[in-house]
């Protein structure tokens, strides 16, 4: 009776079956019916034949419709935001009953000015007068997904090790308090290496900060989720300290609370020449993720921190250290969202920073993790996506007054929608999976939050 | 859960009254002590001369009890070793193999309170009102304490809420606009519970229904709802703010006679309705939850939910009555925002007080007396960085704000004991 | 009130789980269930219990035809269950989980636990049950859980009461003092449905027995029916549990344990000063109801318990306080309890599972990187090897049924280099074909010199595999006797009672 939604297509009784079998209890029964659905599964292929028709329904009822799916959703519902606060809708809707052809065109302009603007924005200005300026917008698009796919990264990263980490904001603040430091503080260093310091600082802050919640949840089963929140606000006071302190991060002869500029010999270089804000973060970002998708899927660390992710009980049996692996997950994890600090503090904000720097990456890199579904280069995808919307978001605030907030909105349905598979497919009355998802993807499985962790 | 409580059980028998003894560990007395070094260092390495003066009184009292004022270092030096006293009973009890007795704690945790306050004002040209201490910290922990019995709700039944962020703000935001429409509080205020109820809704919706993972639908509603609320305030909101962001707020009700007693009075007995409201709150929740019909089932549900089923109790519905019930309470405290504390709403106006009233639930164990006083705590600590900026303090503000953070982490870190949250908390439960 | 099931079916695709079962339970009779595990007697009751929709068929309660949406409704009707994995609420008070669902209120919903203390003390008095009504669950001993249960049911006024495999958890006395309850209710009138697949109980307590196999109903029996005649019916085909070994050449390897400790967190022993040697070449089968401390001692074996004192050797080095790396890689292969709890995991491919702990090194790990070729040709050598159905090596081991899960484990552990192997349930919940190939393997290992520790709960399994038998009650041992000893004198063992002189050994 739970999880039945009207338009929902009934699964395979026999996997039905399964689901609701007590292994425990009934040993025997849940064993005839998985032979029986081994056997049935054979039939299948040979009876079907025609491939592609099979081919074609396992595309359609494979996750990626769904995130298709989601997208496409949450736009829909940004579209029907953007009309209902439109002045000259909500004019043209007084006299709807006289011309509703007025509020339909004022409807179709809001909508039309609006998404040609994120276009314009993210991707291509074909109103723009000269080549670097009509590829511009990409170039800022891809900017953006640096430190999106970097913290994403990192979300994922600890998502398949069965660690939630909801520390980004505190892991970039760090970083880019470490990055920032050596960065403007450290003079004489010629430009690679003053620049590789920068970057090695950086990152290890991020690495450590998110390394404290990885201690605490070892050592004393302090759950994660609630630390790495915890640590955010503990990481944006500190920072905040910093930065209106004379002598520690305030910039010298300043009041505000912001840095100095970073040293030109500490920036990352512009990647495809000074006229494009792109710069060589996007490719540390890049080699990140071919990192990421070496660790987890084809090194001896990332299998372990597998293990422990999906079955940590069984991980400990087989001798792996599930304590020092706990740590190493958020140390790497809070590596990597580190490294989107460093970008935002050697490439893009350069010119000293706030306790903002961190520019809400850190809770975005949860939805680019699971828009990516945990997988690298899904991240990458996910984060160029998000990093579209971002640059795209601000055109439109700019040229059409719609508040980039909308950005906002649309990311977090998407996410959402893609948390429930069923719901989009009972939406656009897709079939749904035969085969039983076992618990979802890791970072869509529900695992106990508090209950997990007691000595 | 079941299957490890009958092996533990099955195997001594006389493991039967074991967890009535359960295990002391020198934690506690190690931490006091830790923290007295801290403030003894304090002193140490900054010294601070002169005098501190504690108002007490304010003018309408019954009578006028004396502006006290204190030699600072001499007091902050008494503290410390009231402070001392406790860190030794608490090893002797610890040797003995029993706690810290709870009024220790409490005696540890005033003494050095006093001691640091008398620190932090010492020669500071005005008076440190502890009236405005106080009753500050009531206003201030409202949100928070309405919020985290929401939050103990929800995890009672098994539902981790990480949303109550943005059922505050979702709530703020809904007050602020139909308050000012009705031009009526009450209006508001129930306006503000009906938008919390959604969110809890939609909360309930995935995390229920759809059993995806309840961080996740959690963390993601709450940036749902900021968006939702910053667009629709920059849209809808700042052009006519006249008509539908200038708020009517709930007035002071002074209770006649009582507001009068001198420090008591004013800190609890001038109040908004909402406050008061808060404090029956507090008792109806526990006394629901404890003594009533809906509450046991409620436990039932985040504790075993497939024994709750096989009694005949609907744990789906179970779930969404307590996650909506939830809802509403967390919505007084997002309504605190725009009809009783400012008149109107601002972009992201509750700035992590949902974080904080989370905090505030592991730190109380699930308990919604204990949880409230955990947000007390945190409220005060929240005022204590405004008062001490009054008066000139030495101790940066930042570190004052990340107290409530710090004092979580440590609390999450086993230092407070170590609590046990209900068994299926975030636990979707899926019937055979 | 009579119970009569008429022609229940329950299908699951394509496997029919009950098929046409009738059964007619009198009041005042106790009616024994009794099949193999899976045979489908779970599934039957819980169609009785509303837990299941049947798809076919009628229950019938004083031949009123009924209709149970859940558990709810059969309650109301008057059917009350004591499930084998208890329905209690560990941190409520048994009051409390007394009146559960079924709560009576003052005014307002407000709980009156008074009444409900009221009906545990009236109920226990009746029984001889020595319950305190504000004892929390979580404290209290499995055999008073188990009574808590059936007040539980009891005070909803059950006129028909089943027991789910209710002797799975106690020890004989434990389950003789339940047999005394029950035929108790039976004399008060009360349809009783026992479930086992335990054939002494069903002799001893039973009036009428329905045997299951395969989902069908297969016959009736008396009590007075000998075990022989029972077992056949139960399974259908003479039953023969002998593993064939030679006569153990012992080696002078050995695994030696001396007084070894484990407590739980809160300071309870575990395991109470266990000492024993195993020689290579023989295997010692650790025998007791559950819960008496074998599984502790498994997993000190392994390292798996920090707060294990006392010695363990093997082959003269010692192991406590190591790493369960460092007494991996002294060659100690483990096969746990509960596989897909400890043993596997379940997202993982067979393959993956294969090399679970062996990823510290060649061949299967170089400089950090996992070797995938050396990997998947080990795994397919080895699925042939251990004749594991699959279809393919990147299956996830979670998919296969639980006997070729098992066999996955054992291919991982037997494969590596063995210095000890230690066994746990090794043939729980495994079909039984796989059960021979899991005990030839086993013997197998003995026979190349290894020592060998298996613990069964089943003492024919025991009989059947061990050279030695160790009995554990309380987490200590009672004896350790030879595999001829006769099975009454290791029944009273595994209630305490050491063979011959001492009496209570624990």
């Amino acid at each position: 009776m739970s999880g039945q939604t009207p338009g929902r297509e009934p699964e395979n009784p026999l996997d039905q079956a399964l689901e609701s079998v007590d292994a425990a209890a009934e040993p025997g029964l849940a064993e005839e019916l998985e032979q029986e659905r081994a056997r049935e599964r054979e039939a299948a292929v040979e009876e079907t034949g025609v491939r592609w028709a099979d081919a074609f329904r396992r595309i359609v009822s494979g996750g990626w419709v769904v995130s298709v799916g989601a997208i496409v959703l949450a736009v829909l519902v940004g579209s029907i935001m953007i009309v209902f606060t439109d002045e000259r809708v909500q004019e043209t809707a007084g006299y709807f009953f006289a011309r509703p052809g007025d509020m339909l065109a004022a409807a179709a302009d809001a909508v039309g000015g609006a998404y040609s603007a994120l276009f314009r924005g993210s991707v291509y200005n074909y109103q723009a007068d000269t080549l670097t300026l009509a590829i511009r917008p990409l170039t800022q698009t891809l900017t953006n997904a640096g430190p999106l796919v970097a913290a994403g990264l990192g979300v994922a990263l600890a998502f398949r090790a069965g660690l939630f980490n909801i520390g980004g904001q505190g892991q970039i603040l760090m970083a880019a308090a470490g990055a920032g430091w050596v960065g403007f503080g450290l003079t004489g260093v010629p430009f690679p290496l003053h620049l590789l310091l920068a970057l090695v600082a950086g990152i290890l802050a991020g690495a450590l900060w998110a390394g404290i919640a990885g201690i605490l949840k070892a050592r004393t089963g302090a759950h994660e989720v609630i630390v790495t929140i915890m640590l955010n606000y503990v990481a944006f006071y500190l920072i905040s300290y910093l930065l209106a302190t004379p002598g520690l991060l305030q910039a010298p002869g300043s009041a505000n609370p912001q840095t100095p500029r970073t040293q030109e010999s500490a920036i990352l270089p512009r990647l495809v020449g000074e006229r494009f804000p792109l710069h060589w973060g996007f490719v540390l970002s890049l080699l990140a993720v071919v990192l990421v998708w070496w660790l987890l899927n084809r090194s001896s660390i990332g299998f372990s921190f597998r293990a422990v992710g999906e079955n940590p009980k069984a991980a400990r049996v087989a001798g792996i250290d599930v304590p020092r692996t706990t740590v190493s997950v958020m140390l790497v994890a809070g590596a990597l969202v580190g490294l989107a600090g460093v970008q935002q503090v050697l490439g893009t904000i350069t010119t000293g920073f706030g306790s903002d720097i961190d520019a809400g990456i850190g809770f975005d890199a949860i939805t680019v993790a699971l828009l990516g579904r945990s997988n690298p280069w899904g991240v990458l995808g996910a984060g160029i996506l998000f990093g579209g919307f971002k640059a795209g978001g601000s055109a439109m605030q700019a040229g059409e007054g719609i508040p980039i907030e909308i950005v906002l909105v649309v990311q977090s349905l998407i996410v959402l929608f893609i948390a429930a598979p069923p719901l989009v497919r009972a939406i656009f009355r897709l079939p749904q999976p035969v085969t039983r998802q076992r618990r979802g993807t890791p970072p869509v499985r529900s695992t106990a939050t508090t209950t997990e962790g007691q000595a | 859960m079941t299957a490890t409580t009958v092996d533990g059980a099955t195997a001594p028998q006389a493991a039967a009254p074991s967890r009535a003894v359960s295990t002391v560990t020198p934690k506690a007395a190690i931490a006091l002590g830790v923290v007295l070094a801290l403030y003894a260092l304090l002193l140490l390495l900054a010294p601070h001369e002169g005098d501190a003066r504690f108002r007490l009184s304010t003018e309408r009292d019954l009578f006028v009890l004396p502006t006290l004022e204190v030699p600072a270092l001499a007091t902050a030096w008494v503290c410390a070793a009231i402070g001392l006293a406790v860190v030794a009973l608490a090893v002797v009890r610890n040797l003995g193999g029993r706690r810290v007795p709870l009024w220790g704690t409490v005696l540890y945790a005033a003494a050095l309170l006093v001691g640091f306050l008398a620190w932090a004002a010492a020669g500071s040209p005005r008076d440190l009102s502890v009236v405005g201490l106080l009753s500050g910290a009531v206003v201030l922990c409202v949100p928070i304490v309405y919020g985290a019995l929401g939050g103990v709700i929800g995890e009672r039944a098994g539902v981790v809420n990480i949303a109550i962020e943005g059922q505050l703000l979702a709530g703020a935001f809904t007050a602020a606009i139909v308050g000012s429409l009705t031009n009526s509080p009450w209006a508001g205020l129930l306006a503000a519970m009906v938008a919390s109820v959604l969110v809890a809704l939609v909360l309930g919706l995935f995390a229920i229904t759809y059993k995806v993972n309840q961080i996740i639908v959690g963390v993601v509603l709450n940036v749902l709802v900021i968006g939702l609320t910053s667009f629709l305030y920059s849209q809808v909101l700042v052009p006519s703010a006249e008509v539908l962001n200038t708020t009517t707020r709930f007035a002071r009700i002074p209770i006649p006679f009582l507001e009068r007693i001198p420090l008591l009075g004013p800190v609890l007995f001038n109040q908004t309705i909402v406050v008061y409201l808060m404090f029956v709150m507090v008792f109806a929740v526990w006394f629901a939850l404890y003594r009533t019909r809906w509450g046991l089932r409620v436990r039932a549900v985040g504790e075993h939910p497939k024994a709750a089923d096989t009694v005949g109790i609907d744990v789906v519905r179970t779930r969404y009555r307590a996650v909506v019930t939830a809802g509403a309470v967390a919505g007084i405290g997002g309504a605190f925002y725009t009809v009783v504390s400012i008149n109107q709403f601002n972009r992201e106006m509750t700035a992590g007080a949902g974080f904080i009233a989370l905090a505030a639930v592991i730190f109380g164990k699930w308990n919604p007396v204990r949880a409230a006083l955990a947000g007390l705590l945190f409220g005060f600590a929240t005022n204590l960085q405004n008062v001490l900026s009054v008066v000139g303090s030495p101790v940066p503000s930042q570190f004052m704000l990340m107290l409530p953070y710090v004092v979580t982490l440590l609390a999450v870190a086993g230092l407070v004991g170590r609590s046990r949250p209900p068994a299926a908390d975030g636990v979707p439960y899926t019937k055979e | 009130m009579r119970l009569e099931l008429r022609g229940i079916t329950k299908r699951f695709g394509a496997l029919v789980a009950n098929d046409h079962i009738d059964l007619v339970v009198e009041p005042g009779e106790i009616h024994s269930l009794l099949g193999e595990n899976g045979a489908g007697k779970s599934t039957l009751m819980n169609v009785l219990y509303g837990l299941y929709t049947a798809d076919e068929g009628q229950i019938l309660l004083d031949d009123e035809v009924q209709r149970f949406d859940g558990p709810g409704d059969a309650m109301a009707a008057g059917i009350g269950m004591v499930h084998q994995h208890f329905m209690l609420v560990p941190v409520f008070t048994v009051a409390e989980n007394v009146m559960l669902g079924h709560e009576s209120t003052r005014a307002g919903g407000v709980l009156d636990l008074d009444s409900a203390r009221e009906v545990v003390r009236e109920i226990s008095a009746r029984f001889g049950f020595h319950v305190d009504p504000d004892a929390l669950v979580e404290d209290l001993p499995v055999g008073v859980q188990q009574r808590v249960e059936i007040i539980k049911a009891l005070s909803r006024n059950a006129d028909v009461l089943v027991l789910d495999e209710p002797t799975a958890v106690l020890t004989p006395q434990e389950t003789d003092e339940l047999m005394g309850i029950m035929r108790q209710l039976r004399d008060e009138g009360v349809a009783i449905v026992f479930i086992t697949h335990k054939l002494r109980e069903v002799r001893a307590v039973a009036d009428r027995i329905t045997v299951i196999r395969h989902g069908r109903v297969v016959g009736e029996a008396s009590p007075t029916a000998t075990d022989a005649e029972l077992a056949s019916l139960m399974v259908g085909r003479a039953v023969e549990l002998t593993v064939h070994k030679e006569t153990p050449r012992l080696g002078d390897n050995a695994l030696e344990v001396r007084d070894l400790v484990v407590t739980s967190p809160d300071g309870q022993p575990l395991v109470d000063g266990v000492s024993f040697t195993v020689r290579g070449g023989e295997v010692l089968v650790v025998a007791g109801v559950q819960g008496n401390g074998q599984t502790e001692l498994t997993e000190a074996l392994l390292g798996l318990h920090e707060s294990a004192r006392g010695s363990i050797r093997l082959d003269g080095h010692e192991i406590v306080g190591r790493s369960v790396r460092r007494i991996l890689d002294a060659g100690v292969g483990f096969v746990p309890e509960d596989r897909t709890e400890d043993g596997l995991v379940a997202e993982f491919t067979i393959a993956e599972n294969l090399i679970l702990n062996r990823t510290d090194g060649p061949p299967f790990v170089r400089g950090g990187s996992l070797q995938l070729d050396a990997r998947d040709d080990f795994a397919r050598e080895k699925v042939a090897e251990f004749d594991v159905r699959t279809q393919g090596i990147d299956v996830p081991v979670g998919r296969l049924s639980g006997g070729n899960q098992q066999k996955v484990v054992l291919a991982r552990e037997l494969s590596r280099d063995l210095r000890l192997l230690v066994a746990a349930q090794p043939t729980r919940g495994v079909d039984v074909g796989s059960i021979e190939f899991i005990h030839k393997r086993i013997v197998a290992t003995r026979d190349a010199g290894i020592p060998v520790v298996v613990v069964s709960t089943e003492l024919d399994e025991a009989v059947a595999l061990a050279d030695r038998i160790m009995v554990m009650y309380r987490g200590k041992v009672v004896g350790i006797v030879p595999s001829t000893t006769p099975r009454d004198v290791l029944g009273l063992m595994m209630a305490g009672i050491a063979p011959e002189t001492e009496g209570e050994a624990a």
